[in-house]
């Protein structure tokens, strides 16, 4: 069989195949890049369509010519391994570089070039560009909701409190250390609540009462999946457990709990809460909004959670059961000191991808009238004096919400990595 | 006997509790409900409704029943998902492969793209696709037309409707063409287990696709119409195209903000799937002499589906269940119709609250069942 090998290099003469093909994929570069640009059609001779494949052809000829097995020149070699390997390859990665050409200063100039940050209202915003001072007006709306604004250091007072106490666990001294569960399971929560509810609420020490439907904001998307999280594990290792439980009762129990929850969807749920709870409290009993929100997700989130540890335990080899039984451990000590210990650093990635999954799912509660980020985008988007800046509102709130997921998700790797062990 | 007592305290005492909080829940509801003058019963779904919905597949105006109304709602989430599954696999099988590939850029921009849409959360991706983008498309009258005969407005999207004649003989002849082929594959495979002949199935099944039903235009009294869409003067400065199909805004934004961040956790399992067949697998195969695309359908492709499938299909009970955030964007689905609107006219928390929960557990539960059906039928069996 003949084989096809117009403009094919070999080892003689690629120096100047290279060169011609380099020359010819800078020449379409340089024909995409003028026109995203500076708006010139460089081909504009050649008919109709034949202008916008006239780049491609012309860069995939360029890359045809230096596509070699082995050249002993670095760069082209590395070139050829990574970008072009076949036609196929050299075909997309010239469309994903075009692309990137012309989208990449489009947006940019949206986002930065083009944008107005100055002024206070709405008149400085004349540019093309993003108006980023709605972003800068509104930036305490959208970070603390209603709170009155001269309140708002309580608020970062209380969250720089909470996660204080949160790091009291790398410090704690080495024989304090066998009740650092106990700390971060019972006492945490009881006193960040006191926190929250003392220095945010307010009410006594000579701080003015600030009702809950004027929380909103980030740090009410922070509050919400800061007790959904603290919350949600203890109740979702006990249905775990329970699960697999050798007793019918509770092992049929847990099922139940565990299919119902996972069964329905959030919003469901919150609807739930606010409409279809209250007629199932005592007459005179009031409970607040916010608190039925926080143990919805709760009960919500603790399936998942209980599903995701559940995992950890069957993965375990049963010779730990049964090492731990023979050295005499009952259920609880057997679980407590061997088992959870083990299988919770197995579920490390599993309880990750929970938690980002509720603090994902905070932005619901803007279903039931609590106006956190999603909820204060929707009113400020309605604002008379501020109509029109949608795109840059959920594009804000967007990249708030990107950075804390990623910074989690990338957070978890490290855990993940920090506490593998051998097996 | 101690241990008797160490089996039955746990139990007793766990079922006390549950029927203790049932019956404090129940206790109260019944106390509530007196007070407020609130009977409990499930009649409210005969009444007659008298609301309307924008968007239904089915037949529906105010005068119809409350169950109707459960109905259209039910099948609007039926829809939005299903458009949305079908986009989501595609565009994550395209992601999950792209992540394998050994093109640097192509690797790079597979991963950017996951890790973009998967950590934003979808009730913000749906507002800006709703509020934000599709609100920059052009009025009715300035649309350009798409493929010429599709309109891409800022009050939804039209395409031509198909007017059919005789649509049960086509779909009759479409059926017939399935069962033929299944017919058809498992003699194939009868025929190669007991003399060793290979027929091409593939073919011969595209050929009965595309023949069998086009049969049915020419003998069968099956004909196709178009109905376009046209630009039609309400007023002065008011269009609207009239013909067609309109697929509102609404259901547009959710199934593009479903179908990109489900897409993201399809391409991760299609990535764990592949990656999960052993290298072993793929050189064994090519050295017992298999060409590159039949080391990919014989070997490796049954291999991966067996870890892709079960965590593909909980990623499509999620997209399900997340279609219910279309309420925030009043889009008509089983949740805004029914859980909102009937709710609010009927004030029947209870009942309307756990019908719609009943409902998308029901649906959960049953596709649950039959995956893990599935699992253990696909399940390596070792000896």
């Amino acid at each position: 069989m003949q084989t096809f090998n117009f403009l094919k290099p070999n080892r003689d003469n690629i120096k100047n195949y290279s060169i011609i093909g380099s020359i010819l994929v800078l020449v379409s570069l340089i024909d995409v890049i003028s026109n995203a640009f500076l708006k010139i059609n460089l081909t504009f001779f050649l008919p109709g369509s034949l202008t916008y494949l006239f780049p491609l052809i012309l860069g995939l000829m360029g890359l045809n010519m230096m596509r070699i097995d082995y050249s002993g020149n670095k760069t082209l070699d590395l070139l050829n391994k990574n970008i072009n390997t076949n036609n196929f390859n050299a075909l997309l990665t010239l469309l994903i570089l075009f692309s990137v050409i012309k989208v990449l200063p489009q947006s940019l100039s949206w986002m930065i070039l083009d944008a107005t940050i100055s002024g206070d209202s709405k008149d400085a915003c004349t540019g093309t560009g993003a108006c980023w001072t709605y972003i800068k007006v509104w930036f305490r709306r959208f970070m603390y909701g209603m709170y009155p604004n001269e309140f708002h250091w309580r608020i970062n007072t209380a969250f720089i409190l909470v996660i204080a106490l949160g790091f009291v666990g790398y410090f704690m001294k080495e024989n304090l250390k066998k009740y650092l569960a106990l700390y971060y399971v019972i006492i945490y929560p009881v006193i960040a609540y006191l926190v929250i509810y003392y220095l945010i609420s307010g009410g006594s020490f000579g701080l003015q009462w600030v009702e809950t439907g004027a929380w909103g904001g980030l740090s009410l998307t922070f509050i919400v999946s800061f007790f959904c999280l603290i919350f949600c594990f203890p109740l979702g290792m006990i249905f775990a457990l329970g699960r697999r439980s050798n007793l019918p009762a509770i092992k049929y129990i847990s099922i139940c709990y565990i299919e119902f929850w996972r069964g329905v969807p959030l919003i469901t749920v919150l609807f739930m809460s606010s409409v279809m709870f209250p007629m199932f409290l005592p007459e005179d009993f009031f409970m607040d909004k916010l608190v039925r929100v926080i143990i919805a997700i709760t009960l919500f989130e603790a399936a998942y959670c209980a599903e995701v540890i559940r995992g950890g335990l069957q993965s375990l080899p049963r010779g730990q059961y049964d090492a731990a039984k023979s050295l005499g451990m009952g259920y609880w000590k057997m679980h407590i000191f061997v088992i959870l210990p083990q299988a919770l650093k197995l579920v490390i990635p599993g309880i990750a991808n929970t938690f980002l999954a509720l603090v994902k799912d905070t932005p619901l509660i803007f279903v039931v009238g609590l106006a956190e980020l999603a909820g204060m985008l929707a009113l400020a988007k309605t604002n008379p004096k501020w109509l029109g800046f949608a795109m840059e509102g959920y594009i804000f709130a967007s990249i708030v919400f990107w950075i804390i997921c990623y910074a989690m998700s990338k957070y978890s790797y490290n855990l993940e990595a920090k506490y593998k062990t051998e097996r | 006997m101690n241990n008797i007592i160490k089996k039955f305290i746990p139990q007793i005492l766990a079922i006390l509790f549950v029927v203790l909080i049932f019956g404090f829940l129940t206790l109260n509801a019944q106390t509530n409900m007196d007070n407020r003058g609130i009977d409990f019963g499930f009649d409210f779904l005969s009444q007659e409704s008298s609301f309307d919905v924008q968007f239904s597949l089915i037949e529906y105006s105010g005068s119809d029943s409350y169950s109707r109304a459960f109905l259209v709602g039910l099948l609007n989430t039926l829809l939005v998902s299903f458009i949305s599954i079908i986009i989501c696999t595609i565009l994550g099988v395209i992601i999950g492969v792209a992540r394998l590939s050994s093109n640097y850029l192509i690797k790079n921009s597979a991963a950017c793209y996951v890790e973009f849409f998967r950590n934003i959360p979808l009730l913000l991706q749906i507002f800006f696709w709703y509020y934000a983008a599709l609100r920059a498309l052009p009025m009715p009258e300035k649309a350009n037309a798409w493929f010429g005969v599709t309109y891409m407005t800022v009050k939804g999207y039209y395409i031509p409707a198909m007017i059919w004649e005789n649509l049960n003989v086509f779909l009759y002849c479409g059926l017939a063409a399935i069962i033929s082929i299944i017919v058809l594959r498992n003699y194939a495979s009868k025929l190669r287990d007991t003399q060793g002949k290979q027929i091409p199935v593939f073919l011969y099944s595209v050929a009965l696709l595309i023949v069998l039903p086009l049969l049915s235009f020419l003998f069968g009294g099956v004909s196709l119409g178009f109905e376009l869409p046209e630009l039609k003067k309400l007023s002065k400065i008011s269009y609207i195209y009239e013909g067609g199909i309109s697929l509102p805004p609404e259901l547009i934004a959710l199934v593009l903000a479903l179908s990109l961040y489900t897409s993201t956790f399809v391409a991760e399992c299609v990535r764990a799937g592949i990656e999960g067949v052993s290298k072993g697998q793929k050189e064994a195969a090519a050295s017992i002499g298999l060409t590159p695309n039949q080391v990919l359908k014989l070997v490796i492709m049954p291999q991966a589906l067996r870890i892709i499938i079960p965590p593909t299909t909980n990623q499509y009970l999620n997209l399900t269940k997340n279609s219910s955030l279309a309420a925030a964007i009043a889009y008509p689905d089983l949740v805004l119709v029914f859980a909102g609107t009937a709710l609010m006219q009927t004030g029947k928390a209870i009942e309307i609250v756990s019908i719609t929960m009943l409902t998308y557990l029901t649906i959960s539960l049953t596709i649950a069942a039959i995956m893990n059906w599935y699992n253990k039928k696909i399940e390596i069996k070792e000896k």
